[in-house]
């Protein structure tokens, strides 16, 4: 049987300098990544406790200018994007007609009529397709600046005085969820971003992906971290992370089989601001009485990880659900999971089980984020 | 790190070492190395039989759970009770953190396992280096 030939993986402009750091690289979603440097849990440890850098070039910039911009954004994000200031960024999905996901996005608006829309790696073709459909009757014109960009993700407590010494912005002046331009590492209008993967303060920073540049501002931000423990981190420690802080991941918590109900992420719908792609269907749901399944956070009670597609049971032995992301914790030293399982049964306390090859071990259900940073002290 | 040349070794990343007719018998550096942090470990308890080539229990990390296949057939005699406490010995002296000692029912099983020399070959090859 004639069988095709893996395509080639794709490769961020760090690449290299990955190999050469002696990172352990995957296949993910068709890109050749880190998944860790020194290990994973010191990985983590490090964006909890003080800052950590990841490479998150694969992920993809999509680019709407034109009179119709917003319209267009309105058409395929979710969220309000007319509430969005210059300067700002919201975190919004596209949605299939029938409520479920085509991805997660942060929607930023660069000027009236130009707007920034960072997608997933492992969709952006599909993502970027879809935007061109959405926006086609808009008067606007849709670009994918992916790979013009480097993106490194400056994560943890000590991620704004990190950057502060490459940068003459005051980052003080950049909200969470807020962006500006400034020099960074002699860059001029380079983006950076208070956003985040990670439950942490942080920042995204957008430079050009040439490997010559992209390898420089990693090492100036290795130098400038030192004093706070800085230290490259990868995917790994990136997914357990953002399992912590309870973020969903396309592919596991949402995906085209589960609705924004489902994924309790109803708040970011805007269904006031007037019709979007899935909003027919996700008044259906309310009017029905909202959806059959939610979301939940898992603490392993007895001994055992639950793992991504690890069955749900209920007292008696019966598969109510399943596991869609599932982990030790590194930071709260707890095994901990999110899980599909029917409304009835998602009580707050409520205990069931995860098959874990072959044994019904017992969990319970616990509020989510597993992990919430501290508030910052005035 | 060198593969030491007392022990025999599995395709499936075991080392086993044997003295008399009791074989030790825990991970390579390997199979720690490819596993990442290590924070459980799954033993059998002592008195169960374990079967060459079958799963004995498992191993996992973070990121992953991987099965340990026993390198022999025989009778668990020994649990190495630390590994409950501190699992990332595995990480940190894989070829010393034993998990489990069992006396041996057929002695001529070691003859079909690696070599330590045999065992390197075999990851240079799953490797490609």
């Amino acid at each position: 049987m004639a069988t095709s030939a893996p395509a080639a993986l794709r490769k961020t402009a760090l690449n290299a300098v990955h190999r050469r750091s002696g990172a352990k690289m995957v296949d993910f979603g068709g890109w050749d990544m880190p998944v860790e440097y020194s290990g994973l849990i010191a990985e983590h440890m490090a964006v909890r406790t003080g800052v950590g850098l990841f490479d998150v070039s694969h992920m993809g910039d999509i680019q709407l200018r034109g009179p119709e911009s917003l319209a267009a954004v309105q058409q395929f994000s979710m969220n309000d994007a007319s509430k969005l200031q210059v300067g700002q960024a919201q975190y919004s999905a596209m949605l299939y007609p029938n409520g479920t996901f085509v991805d997660d996005v942060i929607v930023h608006k660069l000027s009236d009529n130009d707007y920034l829309i960072v997608i997933n790696a492992g969709t952006r073709e599909k993502d970027y397709q879809w935007i061109r459909t959405q926006a086609q009757k808009f008067h606007c014109h849709v670009s994918d600046y992916s790979d013009y960009y480097t993106q490194l993700a400056i994560q943890g407590p000590r991620a704004a005085e990190t950057l502060a010494k490459l940068t003459n912005v005051d980052l003080s002046t950049v909200k969470n969820y807020w962006f500006t331009y400034g020099t960074v590492c002699g860059l001029p209008n380079t983006l950076i971003a208070r956003t985040g993967y990670t439950g942490e303060d942080g920042f995204e920073i957008y430079v050009p992906s040439d490997e010559a540049t992209s390898e420089r501002v990693w090492n100036e931000v290795l130098e400038a971290g030192k004093e706070f423990g800085i230290i490259p981190c990868g995917l790994g420690a990136r997914n357990t992370l953002r399992l912590e802080s309870a973020m969903a991941l396309y592919g596991h918590e949402i995906s085209e089989t589960i609705n924004v109900f489902e994924a309790g992420l109803g708040r970011y719908a805007k269904l006031e601001k007037g019709p979007f792609t899935g909003s027919e269907a996700l008044e259906k749901i309310n009017a029905e009485g909202g959806p059959q399944r939610k979301l939940v956070g898992l603490e392993m009670i007895e001994r055992g990880i639950a793992r991504d597609g690890y069955p749900v049971l209920d007292a008696s032995g019966v598969k109510i659900g399943e596991v869609t992301s599932g982990s030790p914790s590194p930071f709260l030293k707890k095994n901990i999971a999110l899980a599909y399982v029917p409304v009835e049964l998602a009580q707050m306390d409520g205990e069931v089980a995860v098959e874990i090859r072959g044994n019904a071990v017992k969990a319970r259900i616990v509020p989510t984020p597993f992990y919430r940073r501290p508030k910052k002290q005035a | 790190m060198a593969y030491p040349e007392k022990y025999k070794y599995t395709k499936e990343h075991e080392w086993i070492e044997v003295a008399g007719n009791i074989g030790t018998v825990g991970i390579t550096d390997y199979a720690q190395n490819s596993l990442g942090d290590i924070v459980f470990v799954e033993a059998p308890k002592v008195g169960d039989k374990v079967t060459k080539g079958a799963s004995f229990g498992s191993v996992e990390s973070v990121k992953a759970v991987s099965e340990l296949f026993s390198p022999v057939t025989g009778t668990v005699t020994e649990v190495n009770a630390e590994l409950h406490d501190s699992p990332e010995d595995l990480n940190t002296e894989p070829h010393t953190a034993w998990i489990i000692k069992v006396e041996l029912s057929d002695a001529s099983e070691l003859d079909a396992l690696l070599s330590a020399a045999d065992y390197e070959a075999f990851i240079a090859e799953e490797t490609g280096h």
